[in-house]
């Protein structure tokens, strides 16, 4: 019998487009993103994964998010 | 050559079909419903025309704008009170860089008016009509003829400037009948345009716009257009002249005024009275030199418009202070007889003391 | 290990920051129509008609084909287009003040003519450019720059519900109306939209898509609540669902 493999994933935010809504914070199930206490060039303060194994990779973050900022990936 | 027997509003509908005109959009308005019904029988059912009755001149002149956006040749035509409503286009065509044939055959106004001939929109055509900083070319029939003709050169025009034409036709022009010969037969291709926007194929994703927020951008914007008008304003002024060498009394009219003004003209010679007459065949762009030219010959002007008064500010601006201008207008539908110009043209004449 | 790509910037979405609010659903719509036409292989025929409003800029967005409408007049533009141009698709990209204010004459007309185009008609109920002045779509009660005391039924009227009014219209083949609120509605709206698109492919006649859209900024909310408001406030006036499908009948 094969062993069950958990899914990783990790996300990428483009601090630069971020602007901040924090939309992705709600979705996301494993409440993996979170505010990243910096400011952008564009005046926001920007999202970042906060990398707690958890994320499953489920891309929820990159559809809601409204500046195309978050890409996805799944080891 | 065939000759054609048929109203001036058909005139205009065959002229553009064979023009290449491909798509026409209209609604009905008098006194101009036969070129939409010329269009509806013979457009339609060609291969690869369109023909739409719009719900408004609204749509009519942004199905116009759609049409030119993907290439073709595509004209409205509509009378006074719906060319108001097309401004908003024309000012947008304008603004695009878009070709396009606008008839208007004018009617009495303000307002709903009468459905009888006039000239009161020569303003409205002629300083660009809608908002903004543009102008669009004008073309002033004064025959069944000219009506052919010149909707052939308004199509021309339209593509090489790449910019709105105005048709000024009036309500007795378009109801008219005359032996009309048609020079020209529809071109096999048209060549394809540069701009036309069908998909990113083997090419960047373009853009058609007005829309900048960036001021600067809109001034060059500006002053590409500005550029190609003075182009426009050395190239494409047109006029008649009608026994103006030994003219002392200059009539200028056009359109179907400059038709009346003829007949009033041949009775005054037929008096000893020395009369001729400049006819603009472009209003904008307007034959100011022409007549700077005759001024340096002849003193007095007399400017016949059915109106209160419109294109006489051109002439003035014409004349520089020089010379001195009489003006004659019928507004609201009426038209005048040739007797009647006659009349008041002999009148001046003898008042000034030309006789002498 | 194999890393594999989950999601990515869509392609035909240009490297550029939009100019929307924080939590605006015209961004979203703009992600999707961009990766609906890349997975439709549709960049090299397709015409995308903005309208003015905060779209006017789509096209700092979307890489393909775009010509700017004046206000309203999305629908006439695109039949001129479509007329010409049969084998182009061409779509509209309206908000409810230019689709049902001032547009609503063109997109009945050019719905009723059956014209093959579609109309993404983006619905946040209030002129978000402008500065969030009531529009057709605002909400019994909404507050707005012109309607300070809440929209009055008595002196203001009621939402218009542009997709039923055109859903009884014979022309029109495909509406539905969904919501970019949530990763289900914004999955929703997607396959919308390539219904939508796939109806004007088959040549069957007028599609549409209303999209109900978050204004945090002109609803004076945060980015979250103006997307929960969406499903507390808009979906009772305008239910979400296919309004309208005769794709099955146009094909026999």
């Amino acid at each position: 019998m094969k062993a069950k493999v958990k899914m990783k994933g990790y996300i990428e935010i483009n601090q630069e487009s971020c602007k901040g809504c924090q939309i992705c914070f709600y979705f996301c199930p494993k409440s993996s993103i979170s505010d990243s206490g910096s400011i952008n060039s564009s005046g926001y303060f920007s999202a970042c994964f906060s990398d707690n194994s958890e994320c499953n990779a489920c891309g929820i973050c990159a559809i809601v998010c409204p500046e195309a900022a978050i890409e996805v990936y799944r080891e | 050559m065939n000759k054609y027997l048929i109203s001036g509003n058909s005139v205009i509908a065959e002229a553009a079909i064979r023009a290449g005109c491909q798509c026409y959009f209209g609604y009905p308005i008098t006194p101009q419903n036969e070129l939409t019904e010329y269009m509806a029988l013979h457009l339609s059912r060609k291969e690869g025309c369109t023909f739409i009755q719009a719900e408004s001149e609204i749509s009519a002149i942004n199905m116009v704008y759609g049409a030119s956006i993907a290439g073709a040749r595509a004209m409205t035509s509509s009378s006074s009170p719906g060319i108001s409503l097309k401004q908003e286009g024309i000012s947008y065509l304008a603004a695009c860089e878009l070709p396009a044939v606008i008839v208007n055959m004018m009617r009495g106004g303000p307002g709903l008016g009468s459905i009888s001939a006039s000239q009161s929109d020569y303003f409205q055509a002629t300083r660009g009509g809608g908002h903004g900083d543009y102008r669009t070319i004008v073309l002033s029939p004064a025959s069944g003829q000219e009506l052919a003709d010149l909707t052939q050169r308004a199509f021309d025009l339209a593509d090489n400037y790449r910019t709105p034409v105005i048709i000024l036709g009036d309500g007795m022009l378009g109801q008219m009948m005359e032996p009309v010969e048609f020079h020209k037969e529809a071109p096999e291709n048209l060549s394809t345009k540069s701009w036309a926007l069908k998909g990113a194929k083997d090419r960047p994703s373009k853009i058609i716009k007005t829309f900048t927020s960036n001021p600067n951008e809109l001034e060059e914007i500006n002053w590409r257009l500005f550029r190609k008008y003075r182009l426009i304003e050395r190239e494409e002024v047109d006029y008649e002249t009608y026994m103006v060498e030994d003219a002392e009394l200059i009539v200028i009219a056009y359109g179907i005024a400059a038709r009346i003004a003829k007949g009033a003209i041949k009775k005054a010679r037929a008096h000893n009275l020395k009369v001729g007459m400049l006819r603009p065949i472009t209003l904008w762009p307007f034959p100011f030199k022409k007549i700077q030219e005759i001024s340096k010959r002849v003193q007095y002007f007399f400017v016949f418009e059915m109106n209160m008064g419109q294109m006489i500010e051109d002439v003035q601006l014409a004349l520089e202070g020089n010379g001195e201008i009489s003006f004659y207008g019928r507004p609201g539908g009426v038209i005048p007889t040739p007797s009647e110009v006659f009349r008041i043209l002999s009148r001046q004449y003898y008042q000034k003391g030309l006789n002498r | 290990m194999t890393i594999k790509t989950v999601y990515k910037r869509p392609k035909l979405l240009k490297e550029r920051l939009f100019h929307y609010c924080p939590g605006c659903g015209h961004s979203v719509i703009h992600k999707l129509l961009c990766e609906v036409i890349d997975e439709m292989n549709l960049k090299e025929r397709i015409v995308c008609i903005p309208p003015p409003g905060c779209s006017v800029f789509a096209y700092n967005y979307l890489d393909i084909d775009m010509a700017e409408s004046a206000h309203g007049r999305g629908a006439a533009v695109a039949t001129g287009i479509k007329r010409v141009s049969p084998e182009t698709i061409v779509f509209t990209y309206q908000g409810d003040g230019d689709l049902s204010a001032i547009g609503t004459a063109e997109t009945i007309h050019a719905a009723n003519r059956e014209e093959k185009i579609t109309a993404i008609f983006v619905n946040n109920a209030v002129y978000g450019m402008t500065g969030g002045q009531m529009a057709p779509t605002t909400m019994i009660g909404q507050k707005t720059t012109t309607s300070p005391y809440g929209r009055e039924v008595n002196k203001e009227g009621y939402p218009l519900k542009m997709s039923e009014i055109l859903s009884v219209v014979e022309g029109t083949v495909y509406i539905e109306r969904t919501a970019v609120n949530s990763p289900k509605n914004i999955k929703k709206t997607k396959k919308a939209i390539s219904k939508a698109f796939q109806v004007q492919i088959d040549n069957l006649g007028f599609s549409m898509v209303e999209i109900l859209s978050p204004c945090p900024t002109n609803w004076k909310m945060s980015p979250i609540e103006s997307w929960h408001w969406v499903d507390k406030e808009m979906v009772k006036e305008f239910p979400l669902g296919v309004i309208k499908d005769r794709i099955k009948v146009k094909k026999c």
